[in-house]
């Protein structure tokens, strides 16, 4: 019984991480209706800036901010330079385009920051709280930097004019260009937020993993399945999609299937999901008529 | 470039014509040797997701300069052509023939990593071209029987894994044990050799199995089922990253195990220090080499030669990488290998002297080990000493042992 609540606890954990993963994958999909493969890379580049910025003296939170406003003109940058010319490309285009991405930002941080694992500081105690010695202090705050931009996500979507401008954009491009949207900017913004979620992902993911280049390569896996699994146009449901993936990982893998398996589980999920319920357990079902 | 054509049918004929007549044999010459230059082939990763290994290349090429300079081997130089294979097998593979087919090398020396020269390893044996003292610690590139051509050099993941079981056996043998290994032959390869070192008390001893694979994000919930498994020494068969998750979350949840952690995961600067030193401490793990940053060797003349070797010729290199020191010891025993075939530079011959080292002490290696081979014995190093991690360094334990 012990145990399997140990497995629980530590399955929300790991949940955590593949949430906030799975969060910056539905601001994407929010703003351009793609799914970007080079998401993870991008919050691991995103993470190594802050890496940099704290070895070289800033204090953690300054280095947090200044973080996540560069990552945020990065995402814009990005968007502008290599995206936008693929503007009316094909949707596999667009496809090749992210796997450049995710090759060239990973080659890069590797060639830069060099593959040696490093320890990456986390903003809370060490010390765990209540002394229990189920989760961390740091698995915790993870856990609530998560479910603190999903507000602050629900919040801009639904009560600014931006973020409706923006969810407009995204939906019927023609039609927003008619009332006055800049479409085009309103996709840059999206990708600048993405990026800027994906940064705070990163910086709550290394103290956990570690970071080195491929430090996201295997999480970006489990956000998928828990975006997809939650509705890709869900950002709560895709958060929850992370802690349910997250824990059925670890029960699945502990008690049924065996450890050699617990990656299956996730390429279950996605494939389950893509054929009984394309929309996901919380999203939208999309009718378009033709 | 435009004479290369004639020259293995050249070879071929030397060879034929001297072997045809023993009272001339004054030289024997193989493919990529003359009498001024021995030409050696590698492939390295200096690029991808193991480039930080390319440090044994490039402190190899610096090696033979070294040699180079100092006159090379019995007057030849070294013409060392190191590359670039992103430990990538099918590019290793490429990379492989064209050393082999157009660079006429002689022999090909140390390819790192075990996919890498698995790839290779049936085609080096087909064409008879050694494959030597490869950068890998798998138990199977010692096969003289099968694979007379590929020969490995440092100790083998089973050979180190049967020390530990046979140190256990002497100092804990009514122990619990778990194991956590990557699901790959790497960790097979140490799960085997441990369970062979135990022998028929191993199914009583190990009391729990746990594998992750390389692309899990954590190794969290297996140190969860490992620790409620009740086991109270735990075998951690990791890369660097996972065993510094290992080593915080057994910390964390309070499991403090007896720890034995293998070679491939015992450097204080990857893992332990990613982990929290204090975290650490306790931890039991095995060695073949002086390790630079442990002040004890400091007097020692080959720290010093080392250090001299690395300032005048490998500055690129940093010197709290490991992997330079096990370059240059590899590098050392190249050499040997190629001084003892004297002017019989042939690829036979260059495998008979491999397989004919006696007592040989190499630098840097720990005082003790002595590198021995004959022809049903591939497996170059076979002696660690165990070392125990005390908050700041390993400090080693007992004496050097043999598996």
């Amino acid at each position: 019984m012990n145990a399997l609540l140990h497995q629980i606890l530590s399955g929300l954990a790991t949940g955590g991480i593949y949430a906030s993963v799975a969060l910056a994958l539905v601001m994407i999909h929010q703003a351009t209706h793609l799914v970007n493969f080079a998401q993870g890379e991008m919050a691991m580049f995103s993470t190594y800036i802050a890496w940099a910025l704290i070895e070289g003296g800033m204090p953690y939170w300054d280095a947090f901010a200044l973080t996540i406003l560069i990552s945020f003109l990065g995402g814009i940058v990005i968007e502008r330079v290599v995206i936008r010319p693929m503007a009316n490309a094909p949707v596999l285009a667009s496809v090749i385009v992210f796997i450049g991405l995710l090759v060239i930002l990973n080659s890069v941080a590797g060639w830069i920051f060099t593959y040696t694992v490093k320890s990456f500081p986390s903003p809370f105690p060490a010390e765990p709280l209540w002394n229990n010695s189920y989760i961390s202090t740091h698995e915790l705050g993870a856990i609530g930097v998560t479910l603190v931009v999903l507000a602050l996500l629900f919040i801009f979507f639904r009560f600014t004019l931006l973020g409706l401008a923006m969810r407009a954009a995204a939906e019927n491009p023609v039609s927003s260009r008619l009332v006055g949207i800049r479409v085009g900017w309103m996709l840059a913004l999206g990708w600048g937020l993405a990026a800027a979620i994906g940064a705070v992902a990163g910086m709550m993911v290394a103290p956990i993993v570690f970071l080195d280049p491929n430090m996201m390569s295997g999480i970006l896996l489990y956000g998928f399945a828990a975006a997809l699994l939650g509705g890709i146009d869900n950002p709560a449901g895709a958060v929850l999609g992370g802690f349910i993936v997250g824990v059925l990982e670890n029960v699945v893998g502990a008690y049924l299937i065996g450890t050699e398996l617990k990656l299956t589980v996730a390429l279950v999920v996605i494939v389950g999901v893509l054929t009984l319920k394309p929309s996901g357990l919380f999203g939208r079902v999309l009718v378009s008529r033709v | 470039m435009t004479k290369r054509w004639y020259r293995a049918p050249a070879a071929a004929l030397v060879i034929a014509a001297v072997a045809a007549t023993p009272a001339l044999a004054q030289k024997k010459y193989g493919p990529g040797v003359t009498d001024t230059e021995i030409k050696i082939g590698q492939t390295n990763p200096y690029s991808g997701n193991a480039s930080s290994y390319a440090s044994n290349g490039r402190t190899e090429a610096a090696y033979f300069r070294m040699i180079n300079d100092q006159g090379g081997i019995n007057g030849r130089k070294i013409n060392f052509i190191s590359l670039d294979d992103g430990y990538s097998p099918p590019k290793t593979v490429e990379q492989i023939r064209k050393l082999v087919e157009q660079e006429n090398v002689l022999l090909v020396y140390a390819p790192l990593g075990t996919p890498p020269n698995t790839a290779i390893h049936q085609y080096m044996n087909a064409k008879k071209v050694p494959q030597l003292f490869v950068a890998t610690g798998a138990t199977k590139w010692g096969d003289p029987k099968h694979f007379p051509w590929t020969m490995g050099w440092q100790p083998s993941y089973q050979t180190e894994a049967r020390i530990y079981a046979k140190y256990l056996l002497e100092s804990k043998p009514d122990a619990k044990v778990a194991i956590l290994y990557q699901n790959d032959d790497y960790g097979k390869d140490y799960v085997k050799g441990f369970k062979d070192g135990l022998g028929d008390k191993a199914a009583k001893m190990i009391v729990a199995e746990a594998s992750y694979e390389s692309t899990d994000p954590t190794v969290d919930s297996q140190i969860v089922t490992l620790k409620s498994s009740g086991a109270d020494v735990f075998f951690d068969v990791t890369i660097p990253k996972f065993a510094a998750q290992a080593i915080r979350k057994a910390y964390d949840i309070g499991w403090h195990p007896l720890h034995l952690l293998n070679n491939v995961a015992n450097s204080v600067g990857a893992a332990l220090k990613p982990a929290g030193l204090e975290k650490a401490v306790g931890i039991i793990s095995t060695t073949y080499y002086k390790d630079p940053s442990d002040a004890q060797w400091h007097g020692d003349q080959d720290y010093k030669d080392w250090v001299a070797f690395m300032q005048k010729y490998n500055k690129d290199s940093d010197p709290a990488d490991n992997n330079t020191v096990l370059a240059y010891a590899r590098a050392f025993t190249l050499v040997q290998v190629l001084k003892q075939c004297g002017d019989d530079l042939t690829r036979e011959n260059v495998m008979k002297q491999a397989a004919n080292l006696k007592d040989l002490r190499v630098p840097m290696l720990l005082p003790g080990i002595l590198i021995n081979t004959s022809p049903t014995d591939f497996f170059p190093i076979e002696q660690m000493q165990l070392e125990k991690f005390d908050g700041k360094a390993w400090v080693l334990i007992g004496k050097v042992l043999g598996s």
